[in-house]
């Protein structure tokens, strides 16, 4: 019987570095965060004093964090619906049989090789919401059109406003979820298409009962993975607006109250960004790994 | 087993973070004949200005090594990011860059500055910077910092040829808000768009600062900061309807402009004036404009008579390892040479009253003589009128009252950061 130690003990010694640099930076610092987020470190002086759930309540109490996650709701909605939908028509269409299908590809997939950061440089120049002589960006592109009654104040706009910063977004990562969507579709065998016409399935039927539950865990990462990108967002808003009550997301919010030494403030928004996209990710990850359960 | 891997592990860890700090100029506490230096003065003027400094400085302290660990990047949220880890760390510079005033707030609290009023004593300090200045800068009996260099935040520039095209003398100054507001309408109709140029949220606050001491008056909007004045002030409500009026001819797009391209507008024509701080001054020389010729100045309606600063400063740190060094340096800051090879480098005036304004250009003599005059008040935009958290909750409520424009709304903002910074 050579079990334990030889057994478990080598395995153990590979992954340890990993384990413990994980344990340090990773696991670690998420405890030191919220540590700091229940201290009244509320400025350089040192923290004092354990405070409990203070800084959440009092975040909470704030209207400017309200809006901020108003903005975030808004930004997300439209971020993941027009990626989820743009994904899904072009691969769709690229499905269907198109002539350079690579040459599409690439395009629709190219804007993610940019930065958030270079794109929303530009952006910021498209969006501006000058009107009239002074208009720049797409409102100048509508205005040399005739196309006047399009121009309009995009991020400017008090309540979807946000719906515009989340156009850069969109046009970045379509094509990724395009991706994800064709190689879902390509996965699916031409036999199973074949039985269900063969068993008199009208075209829709065909997408409703053989396509679509086919494609549903590829939906689900893709959602997975924009989602979480979404509630994340801060270097695109920064490049597009710098941080401005307008366009203020709690990821900006928690900049702002890091570079003016609220450290429990900044601490707090931090843990609760944390669990938002726990929320999003967790039950992701129970449900692949009760999926390769079943398979395994 | 287990141990030596640990052990590699936190060899790498720790030659990442010898790594991380090899790129920090070397200062030795041992050494006296050296002096740390931080600032985020690392391009442009500032740089420049910067250089003068330290030539003068080597001149009157030959034996001196000057150790510059300026941080660049971020307007200087990056060397305050840096700087705060330095002070976390007990490892502080001997002196470093803040604006005067309230905005080292947050280093007084934490016991990182020394009191410098001994130093303000025996270089005669007292005598040569105004006597509000001083008020400005003094917290609790004690003073924190040197000026190393004045701004003026209530200057409006403008557009010479617009107004006279609409019949308005340029070299008039409104006597107050409500008659700006007259010239702005008489702007508009006769077809100037957008007659004040406006950019994002702390221009924003920058106007809304003017529009206070105009309306309060320079003791009341001063008593906005020590809590003399309240913040549902008959005349803080006046002022947030002006501002809503001023609101009305600016520039739509105002929110998403940096201050550069809010004066561009001026400089282009398409607006009459902007109201921006004296660093604007640059944008009009490089234009290749003459002062009262193409563009001209004065102080922003209502508020002739008071000089609204900011400075920037320098400190002394506790635990600074080099201090004879470092009062050496922040000698030569507050000395005439110093302040004059400063200042003529980076476009802003000097904090001394015994200034030859002659040696300077023309905008900047109409600054020095008003600094000489006038009452100072301190800038709430930049740093010199409030704590930074409570200046960043004001700047939420501008920002958000120029996107709703909803007059209670923020004047209750207004009276709830009051509440919280003076809690």
């Amino acid at each position: 019987m050579k079990k334990g130690y030889k057994n478990w003990g080598p395995p153990l010694l590979l992954i340890s570095p990993t384990i413990i640099v994980l344990g340090i930076f990773v696991y670690g610092l998420i405890g030191a965060n919220i540590s700091v987020s229940l201290s009244n470190r509320n400025s350089l002086v040192p923290a004092t004093e354990f405070v409990g759930l203070d800084n959440y309540i009092a975040l909470f109490g704030e209207e400017r964090f309200i809006h901020s996650l108003q903005n975030l709701g808004i930004f997300t909605l439209f971020f993941i619906g027009g990626t989820m939908i743009f994904g899904f028509l072009w691969a769709w269409m690229l499905d269907k049989g198109v002539t350079a299908e690579g040459v599409f590809r690439s395009v629709f997939l190219f804007p993610m090789a940019i930065s958030f950061v270079a794109s929303g440089v530009v952006w910021r120049w498209l969006l501006n919401s000058a009107e009239g002589d002074r208009a720049s960006g797409l409102n100048r592109v509508f205005e040399n059109l005739g196309l006047d009654f399009l121009q309009n104040s995009w991020w400017n706009d008090p309540t979807w406003g946000m719906a515009a910063i989340a156009l850069p977004a969109i046009w970045q990562l379509a094509g990724y979820v395009m991706a994800l969507f064709l190689s879902g579709f390509r996965g699916i065998p031409e036999e199973l298409r074949e039985a269900a016409r063969m068993d008199g399935a009208t075209e829709w039927k065909l997408y409703r009962y053989v396509i679509f539950p086919q494609l549903s865990p590829v939906a689900l990462s893709a959602l997975i993975i924009v989602g979480h990108m979404s509630l994340k967002v801060f270097d695109l808003i920064m490049a597009i607006t710098k941080s401005i009550y307008q366009t203020e997301v709690p990821a900006t919010y928690l900049w702002v109250a890091l570079t003016s030494n609220d450290y429990a403030k900044s601490a707090t928004i931090a843990t609760i960004l944390l669990l938002f996209v726990a929320v999003v990710i967790v039950p992701y990850l129970i449900y692949t790994a009760r999926a390769e359960k079943r398979q395994g | 087993m287990r141990k030596p891997l640990s052990i590699i592990a936190g060899a790498v860890a720790l030659g990442l973070v010898l790594a991380g700090c090899s790129s920090t100029p070397s200062s030795d506490p041992d050494n006296a004949d050296q002096v740390e230096v931080f600032t985020w003065w690392a391009s442009g003027s500032e740089k420049v200005g910067l250089d003068a400094l330290v030539t003068v400085f080597a001149e009157q302290n030959p034996d001196i090594e000057f150790i510059n660990a300026s941080v660049a990047g971020g307007a200087g949220s990056n060397a305050k990011a840096a700087l705060a880890s330095r002070l976390e760390s007990n490892d502080p510079p001997d002196t470093f860059q803040a604006h005067a005033g309230a905005e080292l707030t947050d280093y007084i609290n934490a016991g990182q500055l020394q009191d410098l009023s001994s130093f303000y004593q025996e270089n005669g300090l007292t005598d040569v910077f105004p006597e509000s200045l001083i008020e400005r800068i003094t917290v609790d009996g004690a003073i924190y910092s040197v000026p190393s260099n004045i701004h003026r935040a209530n200057v409006v520039w403008a557009n010479t040829q617009v107004l006279e095209d609409a019949g308005i003398d340029p070299m008039a100054a409104p006597a107050d808000i409500d008659a700006w507001l007259v010239d702005l309408k008489k702007l508009k109709d006769a077809g100037v768009e957008t007659p004040l140029a406006l950019g994002t949220e702390w221009t924003q606050m920058q106007l809304f600062e003017n529009v206070l001491i105009a309306d309060l008056g320079a003791e009341g909007y001063s008593g906005l900061w020590t809590g003399d004045t309240a913040w549902d002030d008959a005349g803080v409500e006046t002022a947030i309807g002006h501002y809503g009026d001023l609101l009305e001819y600016t520039n739509s797009d105002f929110a998403g402009l940096d201050w550069d391209a809010a004066t561009q507008i001026v400089l282009d024509g398409n607006a009459a004036y902007n109201v921006m701080g004296d660093w604007a001054e640059s944008a009009f020389q490089q234009a290749g404009w003459t002062y009262d010729n193409e563009y001209t100045t004065w102080a922003t309606p209502g508020t002739d008579g008071v000089f609204d600063f900011l400075a920037d400063s320098f400190t002394l740190s506790v635990g600074a390892p080099h201090e004879a060094a470092a009062i050496d340096w922040l000698t030569t800051i507050s000395s005439a040479e110093g302040q004059k090879a400063f200042n003529l480098a980076k476009g802003s005036i000097p904090a001394r009253t015994d200034t030859v304004a002659s040696d300077y250009p023309a905008y900047q003599q109409t600054a020095i003589k008003s600094f000489g005059e006038d009452t100072v008040v301190s800038s709430l935009a930049h740093g010199a009128a409030a704590s930074i958290a409570w200046s960043g909750d004001i700047s939420s409520a501008i920002g958000k009252f120029g996107a709703d424009r909803d007059a209670a709304s923020l004047l209750s903002g207004l009276v709830a950061a009051a509440d919280k910074a003076q809690g």
